[in-house]
């Protein structure tokens, strides 16, 4: 009988549930696409308008497109039982939630920062304004799912908490929305938006340290 | 809350904890719980329980349903805390694991095969197995043919199969098996109690509840709990 990685293998389990379930891997890309194509079109493809709207548009369209498919998070691993043998394993619950956060941002927001280039041209930002929203999705997605994973595990005992999991969000996400859209229209005007990007910053950090413990108190709660 | 619910009958269970004349030689106490109470939806479950599980015992959780079971063992688990009262685990031997326990959740992803939930289910405590001997293990459980099947297109005493399994998989001190017995057929329910009987019989020790009365070997503790208003 020989030793292996815990982490490790929840991470890998992970990963390939994620890549098994292409379809719910796909909704929230597709969806993010569909808004951010739709949006010229609704509104006239003026360059100057696209160029005003665009930012918030994509961050809009990343932060709906999060909470559609936060709901899954720990839905499944709750319902069948996981989550109970993950708490009752030698593992720190707070870091096998951590390590499941981390996968799911992954699969749920690695892809769109990937297609973002492409989503800029539909859009006509300019290069730095480009710059400044990947770094901004770059630092806030992994804060949306962080924060998000603490409202999911508190409401995954419910039997109906996605509307719950909407109203308690949607107030915390608007902070994040309100920086990285004043640091794109900063970099839009040639401005500096190092500030911007360093509260960001700052609010991941301070989530990487606090938020895995108040998961997998919220699990232990559900739990309960 | 109303008060007469304290006046209610004292628990066969305080009593059983007692008898200690029914355990076989040379045990250790592996778990032991002190005064626990639990109270759900203003109605007390259980008052002052105390209860040890020493290696060797095989103890059967009974009761009428809503009496309390399930959540008497998942305080003894650690999954729920006690309203008061204590629950702790010897771990007698570094090696082992302190228990495992499978519940009415069996715990096994609809979308992964009984071989990667088992192999996951390992690994995440530390120990890796190969396919092979996952292969030769759901054999025994009589799941030939059935090893790469998502575990959600099995019938449901099969998944119970595939969950009883992992008791297998990992050196422990105490199994904790709510209900193992439910949907599986007669055949699977000898075979279990015939590893819960060796088990047993190697210096383990099992809690279960089963709404059947055990056709074991060996000499069952009974606790009973009873339904209270």
């Amino acid at each position: 009988m020989s030793r292996t990685s815990p982490l490790f293998s929840i991470m890998r389990r992970d990963l390939v549930l994620a890549f098994r379930q292409k379809n719910e891997l796909l909704q929230p890309l597709l969806f993010f696409v569909m808004v951010i194509t739709l949006f010229p079109l609704g509104i006239g493809p003026g360059p100057e308008t696209l160029q005003k709207i665009g930012p918030g548009v994509i961050w809009v369209a990343a932060i709906l497109s999060a909470l559609l498919g936060m709901d899954k998070l720990f839905r499944d691993d709750f319902n069948d039982g996981s989550l109970e043998q993950l708490q009752l394993s030698n593992i720190s619950l707070a870091w096998g939630m951590f390590i499941k956060v981390f996968v799911h941002w992954c699969g749920a927001f690695l892809p769109l920062l990937l297609i973002s280039p492409l989503l800029a041209l539909f859009l006509n930002l300019t290069p730095p304004m480009y710059w400044a929203l990947i770094f901004t999705l770059a630092l806030g997605t992994p804060l949306l799912s962080l924060v998000g994973a603490i409202a999911v595990a508190l409401t995954v005992g419910l039997q109906r908490g996605g509307v719950l999991l909407s109203l308690l969000l949607i107030p915390v996400f608007i902070p994040l929305l309100i920086f990285a859209t004043s640091a794109v229209d900063s970099a839009a005007m040639g401005l500096n938006y190092l500030p911007q990007l360093a509260i960001i910053g700052a609010m991941l950090c301070f989530a990487i340290a606090i938020t895995p413990f108040a998961m997998s108190y919220a699990i232990r709660v559900s739990h309960h | 809350m109303n008060s007469e619910t304290h006046l209610a009958e004292e628990l066969p269970a305080n009593q059983a904890t007692i008898d200690i004349n029914t355990l076989p030689q040379n045990n250790r106490v592996l778990l032991s719980a002190q005064g626990i109470s639990c109270q759900k939806q203003d109605r007390i479950l259980f008052e002052d329980i105390s209860l040890t599980v020493a290696s060797g015992e095989l103890i059967h959780l009974q009761g009428t349903n809503g009496a309390g079971k399930t959540s008497l063992i998942r305080i003894l688990v650690g999954l729920s805390t006690p309203d008061t009262g204590s629950v702790s685990l010897t771990n007698s031997s570094l090696d082992n694991y302190p228990l495992i326990y499978l519940g009415h959740k069996l715990g096994l992803n609809r979308h992964l095969s009984s071989v990667e939930n088992l192999q996951f289910w390992a690994n995440m405590h530390g120990v890796s197995i190969s396919t092979d001997e996952l292969y030769a293990l759901l054999a025994r459980f009589n799941l030939v043919g059935l090893e790469d099947v998502p575990s959600g297109e099995l019938s449901a005493g099969q998944q119970r199969r595939v969950s009883l399994a992992r008791t297998q998989l990992l050196p422990a001190n105490i199994w904790i098996l709510d209900e193992p017995y439910t949907s599986l057929d007669t055949q699977g329910v000898s075979f279990i109690q015939n590893l819960i009987d060796e088990f047993v019989e190697g210096g383990g020790a099992v809690l279960m509840t089963s709404h059947q009365s055990l056709q074991s070997r060996l000499p069952v503790k009974n606790i009973t709990l009873e339904y209270r208003l």
